[in-house]
């Protein structure tokens, strides 16, 4: 029954597939893949990456898409960068940045739901402000100087291990993140949003206070993200993560979330996340230029649109000929 | 008048013992039919039977495994749509798809408009061509109109015109008028019956009997894909025809129960949406069916929307058992105990790509639930029990509803919002495009849930079915009440004056 057996054949468990293949053969085919070392630069490389991929996956679900995540993030670390410089006290700084996140995720939120804005649009143009307003904040300093133990949490890794300090809290944040998709009723909502606004408004769902949640909390990962890269890499500067945002849309769209919303699953999202960062990981080994691997980054994201909808193409050619 | 079919002429297209399987269904097992010039011909048979397979044999879209297709009585085969066309075979279906930036000449003449001199279009001879068309079909309609602004029926009246452009000489108009109001349909009537005292074969088909027994002159059913009867309709009744199409005795198809009204479940005062509907004032009381009647288009379906939260309205005051309500807040809505099965079952009721356990757990997100997380042994238990309440056919409770034929999908709109166990059930259009037997469920449904308490109030364009199931009809017209008709005094003539402005309340 070829109908079974490409349902059985889910694109989440294909990523899944595919990221072990590739593990298997760095482990075995590339150089310096294996150590522990690398392996820790490989997981603490893919950390703001698969930060931003939880929310962004529940905001994709439910048929929006949040570009402005990376400015945020940069915004974020300019602003620490700027009050560390002015004497203020890192414990103060970082809510401060938190809550700096809530009000860019905010703004992108009530653009979306008051004014019926497309998110594309309305976070392309949040990408570009959240920027701007980081370079005047910061202008072109870096400021390294942060606090050691900050700076040994979020690059130190357990002992010799593998295993990034900063990994915990974000296995907590995932688990907490595969509840809510996966076993709320919030959760639930997101799907049926994503995939029929009208019907959930219909069935009595507050679509727009539950996408107006979901860009708040972006927002919030976004600029915690932003935090921990500028103590992760030692450097706040108004440009940290740019790009960032091409990573996590690629990683999510890769992990069999629909661009189109109301499809996917967490698991296949964050499958989605390492194989990238494996592959990033694995291109910086074989000397590969960072504007390549940009390139690929591209790439991929087009094949992760295209893929499955060749797939579904595909499975109506084989289809035709049944009843229609 | 002697029919075509007595004379011994041939068909001008005819289906012989044609057989058309897909994979394991057979949706076709020779079946026969024959259209001549110059008559409608019906072709009735329940959801699933197999109208649209021949429909699509004859238009060719699908080949018979077996069979033959005989166009004035020679043997053809049609590779493609194409072909069908060119053999003068038109489909006109429920809903047309037109250029809606286009003119209405333009998109009759799409890619064949008249050519002046380098190529140039020749605006004024499609015009020209347009208006003949028209006049043709004793329609007027402007040629320059873009498409977008015309009501479906319009647009069916193009897709004619369109049809005719081509020299169609056979129409096939499948469920033509289940988006029409009642004077729209009288106009569609007139112009068939206008292209029949022409020369054209028109197939014909819909789920309204009433119209099949006004306007063809033969019926020709089908069974599960098996051809049942061809024959004059003069001298057979509605119950006749429903015996052929479901194979058994139907129950009442308006098993309508006598009851008390009680108290006061739902009251509307004053209600406007500005531009909408205005100063709408009524209550429905537990154990009743009011029927709110109207044109398309008076604003029946704005009230229910507004009603149930998901439109905002300006003024007014609605109340469920005493309970005000909120503008603009279905959740507040639902759980004073409101439900609205809308009138949209595809893009509102449901949605089409999750399985029917989820739509039917969507109204539960917030019961079915422990400790926060979603009980999916409850949700599941809570889906299956009210799709088995309403004999919902499907393969499994997990199967997508965009599997589901359009009755089923509106039994599992009808138990997503029965699961609620609602006090005021508003239902719009409950029985649009769904065959005759699944209709006749439903309204035993809606009956016995008026019988058990349930205020129930049924927006309906089918006449017999307000005029059938109302205890009492609320009228719109154009954005107001106009007339509440008690079901002693409610008929076609008295509920459609106040549709169409015609007398006062």
């Amino acid at each position: 029954m070829p109908e079974s057996l490409t349902r059985a054949i889910r694109w989440d468990t294909v990523v899944g597939a595919l990221l072990i293949v590739l593990l298997l053969f760095s482990f075995g085919f590339v150089d310096g893949f294996g150590n522990a070392l690398n392996l820790s630069f490989f997981l603490g490389n893919t950390l703001p990456i698969a930060l931003i991929a939880l929310p962004m996956t529940l905001l994709v679900v439910s048929g929006e898409i949040d570009l402005s995540v990376a400015s945020t993030a940069g915004l974020s670390g300019a602003v620490m960068g700027k009050l560390w410089n002015d004497g203020m006290a890192i414990e103060t700084i970082i809510p401060i940045c938190l809550l700096l996140g809530v009000v860019c995720g905010l703004v992108n939120g009530l653009l979306v739901t008051r004014l019926g804005l497309p998110s594309l649009a309305v976070t392309i143009g949040t990408l570009a402000a959240y920027r701007g307003i980081a370079q005047i904040v910061l202008g072109s300093n870096a400021v390294t100087d942060f606090p050691t133990q900050y700076l040994d949490f979020a690059a130190g890794r357990f002992g010799d291990s593998f295993l990034p300090q900063a990994f915990l809290p974000f296995l907590v944040l995932l688990a907490i993140a595969v509840v809510v998709l996966h076993a709320t009723p919030f959760g639930r909502s997101l799907f049926a949003i994503g995939a029929s606004e009208e019907a959930a408004r219909f069935a009595g769902i507050r679509v727009k206070r539950a996408k107006l949640l979901l860009f708040t909390v972006t927002g919030v990962m976004a600029s915690l993200t932003g935090v921990f890269w500028a103590l992760h890499y030692a450097s706040a500067r108004y440009d940290n993560a740019t790009g960032l945002e091409l990573s996590v849309v690629a990683a999510v769209l890769l992990g069999g979330i629909d661009f189109d919303g109301g499809k996917g699953t967490l698991g296949g999202a964050v499958a989605g996340v390492f194989l990238l960062g494996a592959l990033q990981n694995v291109m910086s080994l074989l000397n590969v230029s960072a504007q390549s691997q940009i390139v690929v980054t591209g790439v991929l994201l087009v094949i992760s649109v295209l893929g499955p909808r060749v797939a579904r193409q595909i499975a109506i050619a084989r289809a035709a000929g049944s009843p229609g | 008048m002697t029919h075509p079919s007595d004379t011994g002429t041939a068909p001008v297209l005819a289906l012989e013992d044609v057989s058309k399987s897909f994979g394991a269904v057979r949706a076709l097992r020779n079946v026969s039919l024959e259209l001549y010039a110059g008559e409608v011909h019906a072709l009735a048979g329940e959801n699933g039977a197999g109208k649209s397979t021949l429909i699509k044999t004859l238009a060719g879209v699908h080949r018979p495994d077996a069979g033959r297709v005989l166009l004035a009585g020679e043997p053809v085969v049609f590779h493609g749509p194409g072909d069908a066309r060119d053999a003068g075979i038109a489909v006109i279906y429920q809903e047309p798809t037109l250029f809606p930036d286009l003119s209405i000449a333009e998109n009759i003449f799409m890619g064949r408009q008249p050519k002046r001199a380098l190529g140039r279009i020749d605006h004024k001879a499609t015009h020209a061509a347009t208006l003949a068309l028209m006049k043709r079909l004793g329609v007027e309609l402007d040629p320059d109109r873009p498409a977008s602004g015309l009501s479906i029926a319009d647009q069916q009246i193009v897709e004619i015109a369109k049809a005719l452009s081509f020299d169609a000489r056979v129409l096939i108009m499948d469920e033509p008028t289940a988006a029409l109001t009642g004077s729209e349909v009288a106009r569609l009537f007139g112009v068939v019956r206008t292209l029949r005292d022409q020369g054209a074969a028109v197939l014909f088909i819909s789920h309204r009997l009433e119209e099949i027994f006004q306007i063809c002159r033969r019926v020709t059913t089908l069974r599960d894909g098996a051809w049942i009867a061809s024959e004059p309709l003069d001298g057979m009744t509605e119950d006749d025809l429903v015996r052929r199409m479901v194979g058994r005795d139907l129950d009442e198809l308006y098993p309508k129960q006598d009851v008390t009204p009680g108290d006061v479940a739902l009251s509307v005062r004053r209600l406007t949406r500005e531009g909408v509907f205005t100063d709408i004032s009524f209550d429905v009381r537990r154990g009743e069916i009011v029927g709110l009647a109207g044109l398309v288009g008076a604003g029946r379906t704005e009230v229910a929307r507004a009603v149930f939260g998901v439109d905002r309205w300006d003024a007014g005051e609605v109340e469920v058992d005493g309970k005000q309500l909120t503008s603009g807040a279905p959740s507040t809505a639902m759980a004073a105990g409101l439900a609205l099965v809308p009138e949209d079952r595809r893009a509102q009721g449901l949605v089409m790509d999750m399985s029917i356990e989820r739509n039917i757990g969507l109204t539960g997100l917030r019961t079915t639930v422990r400790a926060g997380l979603m009980d999916r042994g409850a949700e599941r238990s809570r889906s299956l029990d009210w799709a088995v309440k309403l004999q919902v056919k499907y393969a499994r409770i997990a199967d997508t509803v965009s599997t589901l034929s359009g009755g089923n999908q509106q039994k599992v709109v009808l138990a997503k919002w029965l699961a609620t166990g609602p006090r005021v059930l508003i239902v719009d259009e409950p029985t649009r495009g769904i065959d005759v037997g699944t209709k006749a469920e439903v309204h035993r449904l809606l009956s016995q849930l008026a019988a058990d308490g349930v205020a129930v109030l049924m927006i309906s364009s089918d006449l017999p079915e307000i005029l059938g199931m109302a205890d009492r009809v609320l009228v719109m017209h154009e954005g107001r009440l106009t007339a509440e008709i008690p079901r002693s005094e409610a008929t076609e003539e008295t509920v459609m004056a106040a549709a169409t402005g015609r007398a006062a309340a």
